[in-house]
């Protein structure tokens, strides 16, 4: 066993804290959003969110942004609960990116 | 800081030492890596609260555990002389602590 | 490397695009799904969006100016922070245990989660990018004086830091010092030297105006 890669207290090699803050854009609010809600309807707890980031591939645990793990978060304990599965999750998008134009 | 929680069922109360436990095992633990294997001492009982590394796998977190803020010299867990009245304090769940002496 | 950067913006960061909006569209394929499902409604999200909009580090302010000038009020804050909130209009039930951490003139707290980002959010609503960055949730233990130095806080060697890893469902206020020279303002001028940062912890509360 190593230590989490989530469990960084005291780890060397940080560096100055950047101060910067961000207007949150909207998939941050409504991922934020959907996290509380899933918790306030009793479907998933705030231990087993932090579970599947703690369970995340690493480099994309240090690459992704904050809201980002929470997403792949929401996603990966949904499919966990068999609420949702991935093929369905990827059919929404594709619907999305054809109604989109994306390129 | 506030009231703390007279349990008779708790194992330790403020100001007994204790050591935090070295175990190195899977699932969603708590209790973080740099302060595994430290000596403090119990500066509150905080109450029973519903075990996170039972609920993190859909489990319903009983029985409860007794979470206690235990206080460590920042001298005793980093090893060199960082302020020496400066103090690291972590809730930590009971079954993570041994006494001390 | 920073995080929580808008992704609707060039940071000259190397993540590409793609694989920014991948994730962005990816929650609103969820949220349909859900809504479809009948698992969660517009109405369960709208009420968490409204429920966070409501909740700002002004809460915390009001608390800590209120405690100031009152010490009876202060002594119900630190010995029993949910009722106390609740006589400022603030709701602070959803948090399942809360402990103030009153600052001295020898003793400074501060809060980080090591872990991942816990913070008392129903009180003083989303955290800070810098609350949530590796850097600070790596230093906070280990330098903290080091990390209140950055936010402009020199502390000699008889102040003692204690710095709380807030680990578990315990949610942590620091009731920051009053500032000197402020008895002759009003509990909303007081209010206005209280930042969210001196209720992390990372600094003192402002210091009053000079006189002009």
């Amino acid at each position: 066993m190593a230590r989490g890669h989530h469990d960084i207290g005291g780890l060397p090699g940080a560096g100055k804290i950047d101060q910067t803050e961000h207007e949150l854009s909207d998939w941050e609010i409504l991922a934020d959003a959907v996290n509380q809600a899933l918790g306030a309807n009793g479907i998933k707890r705030t231990d087993e969110m932090r579970r599947a980031r703690e369970e995340m591939d690493s480099a994309a645990y240090r690459d992704m942004t904050y809201y980002e793990r929470w997403i792949a978060s929401i996603e990966s304990i949904l499919i966990e609960k068999k609420i949702l599965t991935k093929e369905e999750i990827d059919r929404k998008l594709a619907e999305f990116e054809s109604k989109w134009g994306e390129p | 800081m506030g009231r703390a929680v007279k349990l008779p069922a708790s194992k330790f109360k403020a100001g007994d030492r204790v050591r935090v436990k070295f175990e190195d095992r899977p699932g969603h633990i708590r209790t973080p890596w740099y302060i595994r294997g430290k000596t403090g001492w119990i500066e509150r009982v905080h109450g029973d609260f519903l075990n996170p590394e039972s609920l993190a796998f859909g489990g319903d977190g009983l029985p409860k555990r007794t979470l206690y803020l235990v206080a460590f010299n920042q001298s005793d867990v980093w090893g060199k002389a960082v302020g020496s009245k400066d103090k690291v304090l972590v809730d930590i769940y009971e079954h993570w602590l041994s006494p001390a002496v | 490397m920073s995080e929580g950067h808008d992704t609707d913006q060039d940071h000259g960061h190397q993540h590409p695009k793609h694989e920014l909006s991948y994730y962005a569209k990816r929650i609103y394929a969820i949220r349909d799904l859900l809504l479809e499902k009948g698992v969660i409604t517009d109405k369960d999200i709208q009420c968490q969006v409204e429920y966070q909009e409501a909740r700002s580090p002004a809460n915390g302010a009001k608390l800590v100016a209120r405690a100031w000038i009152d010490p009876a009020f202060k002594a119900r804050l630190i010995g029993d922070p949910k009722p106390a909130c609740a006589e400022m209009g603030i709701d602070a039930t959803s948090i399942n245990e809360f402990v103030v951490l009153e600052n001295t003139e020898k003793v400074r707290h501060m809060v980080v989660c090591t872990l991942c980002s816990c913070y008392p959010r129903p009180i003083l609503g989303r955290p800070p990018d810098w609350y949530k960055s590796f850097n600070y949730r790596q230093r906070a233990v280990n330098d903290p004086r080091g990390v209140m130095r950055e936010f402009g806080l020199g502390l000699s060697d008889d102040v003692a830091v204690r710095i709380h890893d807030s680990t578990a469902d315990i949610r942590y206020l620091v009731l920051p010092l009053r500032p000197k020279g402020t008895e002759g303002l009003s509990e909303t001028q007081l209010a206005k030297l209280v930042t969210r940062d001196s209720m992390i912890g990372v600094m003192d509360a402002l210091p009053a105006l000079p006189p002009s």
